[in-house]
This record gives structure tokens, sequence and C-alpha cells, in this order.
């Protein structure tokens, strides 16, 4: 037996797990699918004197599409809700294809059979999918403590390396995913909206070198009128190029043909803290993480004006064979 | 720390057991329930070795604690062929193709491909390719391990790129 030993509980309502995060303090940790748990555990990076196992409680998990007068139409998602799951779901793919597409970036199937939505963004790894996905969509994050309910803005939520603003005593019980108008072909406005994520991974599977996902929306008349661009393994936690982001909102959808190029260049300029190790140096994920940005932009752009479907746009010849594999 | 008192159906057999928490699954099915069967490579997630069905879906027995299949049905390597012996398709497949080479990595990518194959009724080269991604195999046998599932999927040889 390779973890140190723990003390098992498995409650079946949300209320009875933070009841026991708060009586059992810090050496308490919440287990969902353990897919990156387990590894520390084993790997003895992290121990705990007492688990709490969500699999009984079945509040936690689900898929539903949710409409406010306030917030207007999202997608909510239980937070102990499987990536096979999410990954297989239309009503996923119908209101926030980004994730969708992602999905099949996580692991391996094998992984995706226990992984979970919550346990991707509470682990927080910074070249991760998921949690890039979350800051890219503007998804919020629902948690419920002692001291109640909270809803944290994923824009709030990234704090450092494995590190959120959850605080101990404190669980992920859901996200939701605002639907962008012009989702599913133009909206009243006459706005459409393209995804895309690209990644680049030296094996199938492997935790991404750079990636880059984006969520770009163009009114009928070829404007951008939304964007987001989310950068995952290019710092201590996912990141959001807001810059470059900045400057390409109210613009034309379609500009010329360095467009894509300038803005992955763009996007690197914000960078200051980009990890080096035995697989890249920091100048070479930048450079990697430029090819993906453009790669996705220009897939997102085509989706959202219709010049090219989310499968439909070229290689750009930079580093891409890590897209599309699982 | 107490044991903890579970019952998991094992190959269709309920097996019922006090066991540490931190117990992996893997661990409890190749030392209780001694179907060594599931193979420990890496016991931490990488190699696929440990492959099992839980309720029918294919997961890592060495990332699951064996007090979190409580209740479940888990199925090993030892449950994939009929009861008579007779090899299931996937097996059969492998023996023709000359799938395995030491035999370490076989069960886990036996039950992988026992659960995609299930799921993908017409899977292309790429769906194959990637689905395979999650197991690694020492002797870097791939190829026969592709014309194996290939086969099975009743998708051609791998001299075939099925699109």
């Amino acid at each position: 037996m390779k973890p140190a030993p723990f003390e098992y509980h498995a409650p079946s309502s949300a209320a009875e797990v933070v009841k026991l995060l708060e009586e059992l303090g810090d050496g308490a940790k919440v287990v969902a699918g353990g897919q990156s748990l387990l590894p520390m555990l084993a790997l003895r990076l992290a121990y705990f004197d007492h688990l709490v196992d969500l699999r009984h409680v079945e509040e936690l998990r689900g898929i539903e599409q949710r409409s406010t007068a306030d917030h207007g139409d999202s997608l909510w998602i239980g937070g102990a809700t499987t990536q096979a799951v999410i990954g297989r779901s239309d009503v996923v793919s119908a209101l926030a294809p980004l994730l969708s597409r992602a999905t099949p970036l996580i692991g391996h199937f094998q992984i995706r059979n226990r992984g979970t939505i919550g346990g991707s963004l509470a682990h927080a790894e910074a070249s991760a999918e998921y949690p890039a996905v979350a800051l890219t969509l503007d998804a919020a994050i629902e948690t419920l403590s002692p001291r109640g309910q909270r809803t944290i803005p994923a824009t709030e939520f990234f704090t450092g390396i494995w590190d959120t603003a959850l605080e101990p005593d404190e669980l992920l019980t859901g996200v939701q995913f605002p639907v962008w108008g012009g989702v599913n072909g133009a909206d009243a406005s006459g706005s459409r909206c393209g995804f895309a994520v690209e990644e680049f991974a030296r094996r199938p599977g492997d935790f991404a070198i750079a990636g880059a996902t984006v969520a770009v929306q163009v009114s009928g008349r070829g404007q951008v009128t939304r964007c987001g661009i989310g950068l995952f393994g290019l710092g201590p936690t996912p990141l959001r190029a807001a810059a470059a982001e900045a400057a390409v909102t109210g613009g034309s959808a379609l500009g010329d043909a360095n467009q894509a190029a300038e803005i992955g260049a763009a996007a690197m300029e914000e960078l200051d803290s980009v990890p080096a190790d035995l697989h890249g140096s920091a100048g070479y994920r930048k450079r990697v993480g430029a090819a993906m940005v453009a790669k996705a932009w220009r897939r997102a752009i085509g989706e959202a004006t219709g010049t090219g479907g989310p499968d439909g746009a070229g290689n750009d010849g930079a580093a891409s064979e890590g897209a599309g594999h699982g | 720390m107490d044991d903890v008192s579970i019952e998991v159906s094992v190959n269709g057999r309920p097996r019922r057991a006090a066991v540490p928490a931190r117990l992996t699954l893997a661990d409890f099915l190749r030392e209780r329930c001694q179907l060594t069967g599931t193979h420990l490579g890496c016991e931490h997630g990488v190699c696929g070795a440990c492959t099992v069905l839980l309720d029918g879906e294919a997961v890592r027995a060495c990332l699951m604690f064996a007090v979190q299949a409580d209740g479940a049905e888990v199925t090993t390597i030892e449950g994939i062929a009929a009861p008579d012996g007779e090899l299931s398709a996937v097996q059969a497949a492998f023996r023709e193709h000359h799938g395995l080479q030491c035999g370490f990595c076989t069960p886990g990518f036996v039950i992988s491909m026992t659960a995609f194959l299930r799921d993908h009724s017409n899977p292309t080269d790429e769906q194959i390719r990637d689905a395979l991604s999650g197991n690694l195999c020492r002797c870097t046998g791939y190829q026969g391990i592709l014309a194996a599932v290939h086969a099975a999927a009743g998708a051609g040889t791998r001299n075939e790129v099925v699109s």
C-alpha cells in the first residue's frame, strides 16, 4: 500500500461533506474521481488524515440547462460529473461546445471514466484543459461551506500553482457556463460564435507543453463582439490573454493574412512566468503557445464566420500533432 | 485507522472483505481475491496494466481505493473468457495477430479494448489508435496489438487505414 493511512468517509449529501470538512479541519481532503489525487497520494506528494468521498452525493452529478432573468441562459454541471459523461452529452455540445471539444484531450478514456469536472477545477493544474475552458467562457464556480453558498467567477478562482480560492472547508458543488449568444448558428441579432482548443503534447494524454482555447463571437457585420483566449501550460495557473483579447474585440473578424499569427504573438507578450523543464524551455513554450493560439483563432473564426468549420481549418505548419488526440 | 467492510462483485462472484481504506482496488484484486491477472506497472495511472471494468467502464484499478468499489461490479481479465475457457473475440484476436510478447501489459490492453469495442462498433483507425494510447507496451509490440484490435473490430488488417 503506497498511500499513507487515512480515515475514509462517504457521506450522502453536500451538507454532510461540508460538515465533515469543518469538523476534520486541514487534515481532510475531498476525493471525487481521484485521478489526480491518487497519484499524488501514491507518490506521497500529499497525505491526509481523512478522505471525504463524493461517490454517494447524487446532488453533485448532472447536466442542466438553466435560465434566469439576471444571467440569461446557462449550462450547469455538477462538480462530481465525470468527464466521460460531459464528453458524451448532447446538451453540453449544443450549449458549450468548447467544453465538449476539450474533453477528449484529457488523459485517456479510462481516466475520463473516473475524473470529474469539479476535480479538474479544484486541482487547478496549470496545463489542464477544463480550467482554461472555464476561464475562456467566463464560467462561474459554485461552492458550499459552513458559511453558505457562494459563486466565484473563474477569473478569480485560480490563485496559484495547484491553488484556488476554495477554503479548506469549502466544497466545489457545480459550474455554470454562460451560453454565448450565437452558439448554435446566428442568434436574433445575427451574431455567431466559434470555439476551438489546440494543444501540443509529447504523447496523446500527456499534459500539454502549451495549449490555447479560443471563444469568439462575431456580429452579422463581421465585427468581433466578444472574445476569450485561454492559455494553459504557460504559467503557474491557467490564464486569459486579456490584452490580446482587447486588441481584437471591436475589430474585423477577418483581418489580413497575418492576423492569427499576430494574435498568437500578442498573447505571449503578456506572459511573465512561463515554466521551463526538461520538456521545453520557456522560450520554446512561448513559441508553441503562439502557434496554438493562432491555430485555435483560425478555427474559431472559421466557425463563427462560416469560412470553415471547427474541423475545416488548415494546418498552419506549427507543432500540431497533439491536437485531436486524447 | 479501522478497516472498512466492503462487498464487491468480482467476475460475478460476491467478495466480502474488511480492508484498510488505503488499499487500492488493484491490490484488493491481487492480494485479497488472488486474481493476479490484473497487473501493476506504474501504480500511478500512466501505464494502464491494471485496467479493469468497473460497472462496465474501463478504469485504472490503481487509481481508486477498494472501499470506493463497495457495491460495484468489477470484471478483471480472469472474467473475460467464457466459463468454459473459450477466448473472447478480443483475446482470440490478440493471439491470432501476435498482440502480445511478454504479456505483462496484455490484461490492461484486453480490458480497455473490450470496453472500447463494445462502445464503438465500427471504429476508425484513428479512434483505435487514440483508444490504445492509454496503455503502454514495453516490448513496443504495438503493430501486433493494432492489428488485433482491427481484426476484433472487423475493421480489416493493420495495413488498411479505415476512415
